[in-house]
């Protein structure tokens, strides 16, 4: 349960781990955007190299990014299926009814499984060397310039480390309570939908009755050691733009160039 | 219930690279009928251990056996309610398994579950509220109404209402004021003799010996030491080590032993400590 919502970090040291996490937020959406260029098998094999080598920059273990892929095998199999089989095609291979199969359906589906796996490693990769607060640190760092318009950017940073503070709290506090109740003789996950659902009333309230008295603990503890939003308080965790990110950027900005010659036009 | 824990090992998150090891090689017998009390410091595995009586955590390697039940690594999670009904456990925050509109409901929730009828649950209900302190105006309150200390009696006797043969209290009596920890210490202790088996987790050194025939201490996993609390606190390697202090009784007696006075073994209890000197002084 812990691993599942905890973010998937891993701790770990090598490069990948070493970049700057606003570089490596912006430039995994960036390569996300950029998957979408590739349309042929040039330029899929040219992406897909690309990721194994950060994979391998990484140093994990390349199981933790097959288990990536886990979550959503469901999604990727139907859309691969639905590719497959309902591309309308004037040299169908094979058909029954109106299920068509032909080259062009195979080729678009083997591209639509290889870009989701492109989507979800560098995600997974950007997940695994990240931890959930330097994110969260990244997106205020790169929301910075919204407050020109007088949005609330330091809150809405705050809001969000807290949110994330808040989630392995409240999972040890939902084992606690289900402990607890287990012990007075609660079945989870036993008997028809109905008595299920009920048997989660006996979590729930106390849940929501702690995470209050938390959030309002938190609260009188921040005010009491003279927490206050607003202009001039200095950072903690400071983020560092260094050689290796300026680098980063370049080697992106290479596969960039070399995607758009090696696509089809 | 006779509880026989066989070289346990627990390790949480066992399979990621952050495990860590609850229990190491815990070999441990606690008696039937006896008053077992488990110290340690924080985190020296004593929730763990115990948690794996009534089955909440399963060991990684060796066995527990309780009564006629045994719990491995392979236990499954179907058809626990009998271990659990015979063993009753009460949380270091119990206050966090409330939930129902009033104290009464709350209490009878345990005994529902494990198959009392409402009118005995009701029964048991306005019995243990009585016997936890509290009187009967308390049952239909709204538990969250309570203070820390009254929440914390009600889910004692929440857990005593479906009377369990063996009472497991993990740090009962933290944030109760003076009079209500010996009111409910002496409970339980009635409540042994009585027939139940209580262990108590406390770092309470003088509930020990005050109240428990037998005692066990937990250092970073492992079990250090077993047995007589007289024998135990005696033990110079465990207090040297800082795996243990004294009760006062001891400390007392091992300032008197600093001039005039002599104790082959220190004094646990007033009453020894006072029977002691007694005689140290008469016999002078
Ligand atoms: N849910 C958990 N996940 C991972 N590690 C845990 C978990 N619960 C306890 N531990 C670890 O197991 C060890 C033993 O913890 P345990 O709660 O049994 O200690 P304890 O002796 O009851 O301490 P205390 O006196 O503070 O209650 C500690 O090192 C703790 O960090
Ligand atoms: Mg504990």
């Amino acid at each position: 349960m812990n691993k599942l919502i905890m973010g998937r970090y891993l701790p770990g040291d090598s490069l990948i781990y070493q970049l700057d996490p606003r570089g490596k937020f912006l430039l995994t959406f960036y390569f996300v955007g950029i998957v979408f260029f590739a349309n042929n098998v040039a330029s899929y094999v040219f992406l897909m190299a690309f990721v194994l080598f950060a994979v391998y920059l990484s140093k994990i273990n390349f199981g933790f990014f097959i288990k990536g892929l886990r979550p959503i095998f469901w999604l990727i199999l139907f859309t691969v299926l639905l590719q497959l089989f309902f591309t309308p095609s004037s040299h169908p291979i094979w058909h029954w009814g109106f299920l068509t199969l032909s080259k062009e359906s195979m080729v678009i589906a083997s591209y639509i499984f290889v870009r989701f796996v492109l989507i979800i490693f560098i995600s997974t990769l950007l997940t695994l060397t990240t931890t959930p607060i330097e994110i969260s640190d990244s997106i205020e760092s790169i929301l910075k310039p919204l407050k020109k318009v007088n949005f609330p950017v330091t809150q809405v940073a705050l809001m969000l480390s807290i949110a994330l503070r808040f989630v392995p709290l409240l999972v040890d506090e939902t084992t606690k309570i289900m402990d607890a109740q287990r012990a007075r003789g609660v079945d989870f996950g036993e008997g028809g939908l109905i008595k299920r659902i009920k048997s989660f009333v006996p979590i729930l309230i106390p849940l929501f009755v702690s995470s209050f008295s938390i959030a309002y603990d938190l609260a009188i503890a921040m005010e009491s050691r003279g927490y206050k939003d607003g202009e001039g308080r200095s950072k903690y965790r400071v983020l560092k733009w260094s050689k290796r990110d300026n680098v980063t950027v370049l080697v992106m900005l290479a596969v960039t160039i070399i995607l758009l010659f090696i696509r089809s036009y | 219930m006779e509880i026989t824990f066989e070289h346990v090992t627990h390790s949480y998150d066992a399979n990621s690279p952050m495990a860590n090891l609850g229990l190491d090689d815990v070999s441990l017998k606690i008696n039937d009928k006896k008053f077992t009390a488990i110290v340690g410091q924080t985190g020296s595995g004593k929730s763990t251990l115990v948690r794996h009586i009534n089955a909440l955590l399963k060991p990684t390697a060796g066995k527990i056996i309780v009564g006629d039940r045994v719990i491995t690594s392979e236990t499954n999670n179907k058809n626990l309610k009998p271990l659990r009904k015979k063993v009753g456990m009460v949380f270091q925050f119990p206050e966090s398994q409330l939930f129902e509109e009033t104290v009464e409901k709350d209490i009878m929730f345990g005994p529902m579950n494990f198959g009392f009828s409402e009118s005995e649950a009701k029964d048991a209900a306005h019995k243990m509220i009585e016997l936890v302190g509290l009187n009967q105006d308390y049952l239909q309150k709204s538990p969250f109404d309570l203070s820390g200390g009254q929440m914390r009696r009600v889910a004692i006797a929440g857990v005593l209402a479906s009377n369990p043969e063996t009472i497991i209290l993990d740090e009962p009596t933290a944030g109760l004021d003076p009079v209500g920890r010996h009111e409910i210490m002496d409970l339980f202790k009635s409540l042994q003799t009585k027939g139940k088996t209580i262990i108590l987790i406390t770092h309470n050194m003088d509930d020990v010996a005050n109240y428990a025939d037998e005692m066990a201490v937990m250092s970073q996993g492992k079990l250090v030491a077993s047995g007589l609390p007289s024998d135990v606190f005696n033990s110079q390697k465990l207090l040297e080590d800082d795996l243990l202090t004294l009760p006062q009784s001891a400390q007392f007696a091992q300032s008197l032993a600093k001039k005039y006075f002599q104790f082959d073994k220190l004094p646990i209890t007033i009453d020894e400590l006072s029977a002691e000197i007694k005689q140290q002084v008469n016999g002078d």
